[in-house]
């Protein structure tokens, strides 16, 4: 009697144990299905508007076919250029700070605040630089988006840099500074070359990261359908400026992006505008999910040896 | 004498020229996240001036009128808690059978490639979701799914308020908004909630795998509660992220101040408010009022993920030995 029913607890409780199982994987699926989706329709639908004037032309003028996003593409290289050369040698140092003095009260600060910044919303950091850079530079400027990525790579780069400091083995440090080299040369030519991998792998991150951000350059580029640094720069040499002077000029101009492009392409009622949406969104994924699985694939790997 | 030595060695070196670099730097980057909350606390301060707590508290929801200088931040408050409260619904069971299968079922050799494709659906831009959302997803999913809620929960006089319809035919709504929102915070959740059962001591499956349980009744009876602040934290990351995304919500809600709490109307979130009307808020009352909000959206998302940072710590510090 009692035999039976175990039996049948027992058959109950393998039923279970396989149905939720299969669940879970069925669930794993049912999560994948947009990835495919919006993947497959971006590449199918982007893939049609696909054209050389794409990347060569600036915006033709509304309603009317053809043209290109080359003002977003040159605006997207500029902002994100300046980013990781405002975020990347800081973050770095400070993601160096915080592997060295875990427990002190600032390093404990500096994960801390890391952990905050990586939580606050983009769009906030936007209304921040708004605040501090657009308001006191009297114009949205390349410079201002710069700041505002800026902002949005640190986090990623002080992690990554912190998370492969700590992996250097203590044993190498030692024998540095055992022949004699200073903490600073220990850093810069022993531990932050053992960590480089890792290290560029964040940036990397950082970098798809930002390239794919919108909100915070709404108000900070704002936008500007006839950025071209090439004729900006011929124009500026025409009048004799110095090199200098060409810089501050580029560095000062509003400009467009290639996820504000989207954005603002998406809103409008001209078919022609929406399929180059549609194009921006392919050239966007590609390198987006280029850099991030690269990143990936290659630290994996090397993890792996 | 020979301490003075010590000294001009100890400059030669320049190691305290180093540390002091270091030092400043970290004391910038703390100076600078301090700086974003007491930037918006100043630039609120005509708004906070104004209305006082009136503009948190809630209100009929058209309370957002900037032509007649009337501000309240509860429409677009309300529109993000509830579209990120039906986000975290729908998103945490997914993502912790997600996390369940990656950690505990699948086989070594599609870990890694799954791995990638749960992360690939993280990295895809924000904007890019807003597009096929507005485009693909909208009009056939979420009108669909709005439909049927309408003709069903939509009848039932207790939610009636909260799912009458119709939802326009766009499918611009808080629900479309909310699932966008879910597509989006699942690989967060499923991550975070996978680091935690591969943080679970291997004791703890064998324990119960030799007194007979299934590998089921393990997941369920044993790694689930040893991990419960672990995969709160998770849920609660997820919930940040759902709190303050922007620009696909921008592009699904329909930013629209309609006095109407249904989630199958179009609405407004905190986010999707300040990306709407900022760069065109010339007065500046308006201006301050939204940089009020956006002091709000800070302060939330700030106690949001320090309370999450905490719960998820607890479990990985709580392993012995790794």
């Amino acid at each position: 009697m009692g035999g039976v029913r175990f039996e049948h607890r027992y058959t109950y409780r393998k039923a279970v144990n396989i149905i939720m199982l299969s669940t879970t994987g069925l669930l794993t699926l049912l999560a994948l299905i947009p990835l495919f989706w919006v993947t497959g329709y971006v590449i199918v639908k982007g893939g049609r508007y696909l054209d050389l004037d794409f990347f060569t032309r600036l915006p033709a003028p509304l309603g009317q076919p053809g043209g290109g996003v080359l003002h977003a593409i040159e605006g997207s290289i500029l902002i994100v250029a300046l980013a990781t050369l405002f975020s990347a040698p800081a973050g770095v140092l400070i993601g160096y700070y915080a592997a060295r003095h875990p427990n002190t009260p600032l390093g404990m600060g500096v994960r801390f605040a890391t952990d905050v910044l990586s939580g606050v919303p983009s769009i906030v950091v936007g209304l921040f630089v708004y605040g501090v850079v657009v308001v006191r530079l009297h114009t949205f400027s390349v410079l201002a988006g710069g700041v505002a990525l800026a902002i949005i790579m640190l986090p990623t780069v002080i992690r990554s840099t912190e998370e492969m400091v700590k992996l250097v083995p203590p044993s190498l440090r030692e024998a540095a500074l055992a022949l004699g080299a200073p903490e600073w040369r220990t850093a810069i030519s022993v531990v932050l070359p053992a960590a480089l991998e890792g290290i560029v792998t964040g940036v990397i991150l950082g970098v798809a990261r930002a390239a794919g951000e919108t909100a915070p350059l709404l108000f900070t580029t704002l936008g500007n359908d006839n950025f071209e640094v090439i004729r900006l720069a011929k124009l500026a040499i025409g009048v004799g400026a110095s090199p200098w002077e060409i810089a501050r000029l580029i560095l000062t101009q509003p400009v467009d992006a290639l996820p504000l492009t989207l954005w603002k392409y998406s809103q409008q009622p001209y078919p022609e505008r929406v399929n180059q949406a549609w194009a921006i969104a392919l050239v966007l994924m590609m390198l987006v999910l280029g850099l991030n699985l690269m990143a990936r694939v290659w630290l994996a790997y090397r993890r792996r040896r | 004498m020979g301490q003075q030595s010590n000294l001009k060695r100890f400059w030669r070196h320049g190691d305290a020229l180093w540390e002091a670099l270091l030092v400043a730097l970290a004391l910038a980057f703390l100076v600078l996240v301090l700086h974003i909350g007491w930037m918006l606390w100043q630039d609120s301060e005509l708004s906070r001036r104004a209305f006082g707590w009136r503009f948190l508290i809630p209100t009929a929801i058209s309370h957002w009128n900037p032509a007649k200088g009337l501000f309240q931040a509860w429409p677009s408050i309300y529109g993000t808690l509830v579209t990120s409260l039906v986000a975290i619904v729908l998103a945490v069971p997914i993502s912790i059978g997600i996390a369940i299968f990656l950690a505990e079922i699948c086989p070594p050799w599609l870990r890694l490639p799954l791995n990638y494709l749960v992360e690939m659906l993280a990295a895809v831009p924000s904007v890019v979701y807003g597009l096929w959302g507005i485009f693909v997803f909208l009009p056939t999913v979420a009108v669909s799914a709005g439909n049927f809620l309408a003709a069903t929960l939509g009848k039932v006089p207790g939610l009636m308020a909260l799912f009458h319809g119709p939802i326009p035919t766009s499918g611009l709504s808080r629900l479309g908004a909310s699932f966008i929102l879910t597509i989006m915070i699942i690989p967060t959740i499923a991550a975070v909630s996978r680091d935690v059962f591969l943080a679970i001591p291997r004791e703890q499956r064998e324990a119960a795998l030799a007194l007979g349980a299934t590998h089921w009744e393990v997941i369920w009876d044993v790694l689930i509660p040893y991990g419960a602040s672990g995969f709160l934290g998770a849920i609660i990351l997820g919930l940040g992220r759902a709190l303050g995304e922007t620009m696909a919500v921008t592009m699904v809600i329909g930013n629209s101040v309609e006095g109407s709490y249904s989630l199958l109307r179009p609405g407004y979130t905190m986010a999707s408010i300040i990306a709407n009307e900022f760069a065109e808020a010339v007065k500046a009352l308006h201006s301050s009022a939204l940089m009020e909000i956006g002091l709000i959206l800070f302060g939330i998302t700030l106690l949001v993920n320090v309370m999450a940072r905490i719960l998820v710590w607890r479990v990985s510090s709580r392993v012995p030995g790794r």
